[in-house]
């Protein structure tokens, strides 16, 4: 026993240095200079100010903007300072709820869409700050943008299309749609 | 499913093969001592290491020696992170003035990251410091990693031995597995996960106005994210920087990295099945137990996805689009994100509860109750199908002992396994060892559901309440860390009961792991005779999955009754 002291006190304290003090500091070193946009959060800026995260979504609740994943973060959605799904069960009757509430304020808004709504667009996110939709929650959209903005709808289409992120080499992932930079347009050139 | 759900699971399990070979081989080289070329530069430091803390691969331990030092180092590891969270406020790295962390919850945390569990009672962003996050959670999460390796490679020496008295020296395997496999995997993957817009910093929080209401402000949580998923997902461990784990965009942005981070979850535990098949002198040895890993973890993942994109009929009673195209990904998509959509989400809770990871990018607790059924069952299972770094192949070797036992049962011989003879002292160990854990699960969720303490964390109402509870003791009685994250567990009787469940569940599985290690080293090795169950046969492939099924069914089958069954009834 004693004579294991000297091994697991040293060996402790050096890789701890090691794994839990070089290592770190090396990684951020090169992440530092090496991506430095990609290490600090992918940070977007216009007109010389940051406006949000690439990887971040924000809440969007205005008919001219398109609208996110519900969010389930508290005490307010998409709060990128606590992460959190809604972890509620298939049958819990507060989900029932929150979809109910959820169809029909998409419903009210989007009084000209017909189609059923897709999925996404209804269920939270699992971090709460999903920045993406399906392509499909965005088209499904694309009517009350064009009305609220005055817009043709084959110009919202193509405006999706070019902010839809395709599968990885065509097949790892889904095909999404980066909420906050396509509003982002929406606001710099078609405001 | 679609066509390009195939792809990608096709693809995932191609491309987790093609690496497992060749690792597998490296860290038989390593563990022989016979360090490659291109490593050789790391050597100067492991024999200066040596040197500095008096270890000599020639001083060869004896099964208890083993333990003992093993204990007596994961002991010290655990009092120095409990420390450092308690007094992080005072301690530098803290830009956003984080508090110490109360009691129960660091006693908890402390025995969750030195046993390899991971189980995170806490939101990471809004409780660790990033000194916390590096020099006590990062640091665990390659000597618990470590830990398992160094017993595995003890057992594999306790079948390798002849008539020998020792395992080796538990020193230089925890090192070896530090410096040459678990660092260097986590140096290259941090880096391509920062490529991708995993956070690597030790700034504060970031602020930015919303768009929308200019007024109100965003914080965006940062940190030394990279450095500690990477060893997180490679080491088994699954403990998230922060608190949705890979499912926050900052830790998993891309289906690139989801690949990745997935790799990492089974690359080592896949690939150890090689290394054990050629220090064993028999690669068909290897090849046989990670056939039977894969048929258990296939035939489970496929009812995962089956279930999550069947998605929940609540969605199409309300007239919901639920169908999967290139547009959408469909099914149950409460609780996942849609850069992964079902097949990625599905996959990942498969894989994570299979190895001992836990990590998730999407909340297992809003599964559909079969969904939910899948990752909870990998976990009752014994956490064997591939298991955590080390402690899934020396798990599943102790249920292979079973396996030729019973079948010598059989077939009226005495049962032997690589050459050794497998007799009462081996089987009771093995006993000791398979029944820890599912004892810790059922006594634990028994005891919860009873008491006022344990019910008061229960988030869902009905039999998805009685999931929650039988999910966490799951966990955290076979070293997982994954949840279902509606119970309130940051609790003093949660974060007490769960920490002794992570602490029986680990040490009264190791220990009784190295006494066979010891035991079947002192044993001469006896030639195949006609009366011998050949073990690298499809027969026994069958034989070993079939053992671990039963044994994962009758233990569990009650319990899951009463939760996921009950629930699936109800939908």
């Amino acid at each position: 026993m004693l004579k294991d002291a000297r091994p697991a006190l040293v060996l402790l304290f050096s890789l701890s240095i090691v794994t839990g003090g070089l290592y770190p500091a090396l990684i951020t070193g090169v992440a530092q200079s090496v991506f430095p946009v990609q290490a600090n959060g992918s940070l977007l800026e216009s007109g010389g100010k940051v406006v949000g995260s690439r990887l971040i979504g924000q809440p969007f609740s205005g008919s001219q903007y398109f609208w996110g994943r519900p969010s389930a973060t508290a005490p307010m959605p998409y709060n990128a300072a606590a992460s959190a799904g809604s972890n509620l069960g298939p049958l819990n009757p507060a989900l029932e709820q929150a979809v109910k509430e959820r169809i029909a304020a998409l419903k009210a808004s989007n009084p000209e869409q017909q189609a059923p709504i897709p999925v996404d667009l209804v269920t939270a996110s699992a971090s709460g700050l999903d920045p993406h939709i399906s392509v499909a929650a965005a088209l499904w959209q694309v009517s009350r943008i064009a009305r609220e903005r005055h817009m043709s709808e084959d110009k919202l289409n193509e405006l999706v299309a070019r902010y839809t992120e395709g599968r990885a080499w065509g097949i790892l992932g889904e095909p999404r749609v980066n909420v906050l930079m396509l509003n982002l347009e929406l606001d710099k050139h078609h405001g | 499913m679609t066509t390009n759900a195939y792809l990608q699971l096709g693809l995932y399990f191609a491309v987790l093969f093609a690496l497992s070979w060749p690792l597998g081989v490296y860290m038989a080289r390593v563990y022989q001592g016979n360090i490659p070329l291109f490593m050789r530069w790391l050597r100067p430091l492991e024999s200066g290491l040596c040197k500095l803390s008096g270890v000599s691969e020639d001083d060869r331990m004896s099964w208890k020696r083993y333990a003992l030092a093993l204990l007596l180092f994961n002991l010290l590891g655990l009092l120095v992170v409990y420390t450092l969270q308690r007094l992080q406020g005072i301690l530098p790295l803290n830009p956003d003035g984080l508090v110490g962390v109360a009691p129960d919850s660091a006693f908890n945390t402390a025995i969750s990251f030195a046993s390899n569990t991971n189980w995170q009672g806490y939101g990471g962003e809004t409780t660790m410091s990033y000194l916390t996050q590096m020099l006590g959670l990062t640091v665990q999460n390659f000597l618990s990693a470590a830990t398992g390796m160094a017993v595995l490679i003890a057992l594999v020496r306790g079948f390798v031995s002849k008539e020998a008295g020792d395992l080796g020296n538990f020193w230089v395997d925890m090192l070896r597995s530090v410096l040459y496999i678990l660092l260097p995997l986590s140096l290259v993957l941090a880096i391509v996960l920062v490529s991708q817009g995993v956070v690597q910093s030790v700034s504060a929080h970031h602020t930015v106005a919303l768009v929308e209401q200019a007024d109100v402000q965003q914080s965006i949580a940062v940190g030394p994210a990279a450095s500690q998923i990477a060893i997180k997902q490679l080491g088994t461990n699954g403990g998230g920087f922060f608190n949705v784990n890979s499912a926050h965009p900052l830790e998993n942005p891309t289906p690139l990295t989801n690949f990745l981070e997935m790799l990492a979850i089974l690359l080592i535990p896949s690939a150890l099945c090689v290394t054990f098949g050629v220090l064993v002198g028999d690669r068909r040895q290897g090849v046989v137990i990670l056939s039977s890993m894969t048929i258990l973890l296939v035939v489970l993942l496929a009812g995962c996805v089956w279930a999550e994109q069947s998605g929940n009929p609540l969605f199409e009673r309300l007239g919901l689009d639920t169908q999967a195209s290139e547009l959408q990904a469909g099914g149950n998509m409460e609780g996942k994100e849609t850069r992964f959509g079902i097949v990625n989400s599905a996959l990942w809770a498969t894989a994570t509860t299979a190895a001992s990871n836990g990590s998730v990018n999407s909340m297992h607790d809003s599964y559909t109750p079969l969904g939910g059924l899948v990752p909870m069952w990998l976990m009752q299972l014994g956490e064997v199908v591939f298991g955590g770094v080390g402690s899934g192949l020396y798990g599943m070797l102790v249920f292979a002992l079973v396996a030729v036992f019973v079948a010598g049962l059989m077939i009226g011989r005495t049962p032997e396994y690589l050459g050794k003879k497998i007799e009462a002292f081996e089987m009771k160990m093995a006993a000791v060892a398979i029944l820890t854990p599912p004892l810790m699960v059922l006594l634990g969720t028994a005891l919860a559901v009873t008491l006022e303490a344990g019910r008061a964390g229960i988030a869902n109402p009905g039999a998805h309440g009685f999931s929650e509870v039988l999910y966490a003791f799951s966990s955290a009685g076979n070293n997982n860390g994954s949840a279902f994250a509606g119970l309130s567990a940051n609790t003093p009787f949660y974060n007490t009961l769960l920490g002794f469940a992570m602490l029986f569940a680990r040490y009264w599985v190791i220990i009784p792991v190295l006494a066979i290690a010891g035991s079947l080293a002192a044993k001469k090795t006896i030639q195949p005779g006609a009366g011998t169950l050949p073990t690298h046969t499809l027969l026994f492939v069958l034989l070993l999955a079939g053992t671990v099924i039963v044994v994962g069914a009758l233990t569990f089958l009650p319990a899951l009754a009463l939760g996921p069954v009950v629930e699936h009834l109800q939908m």
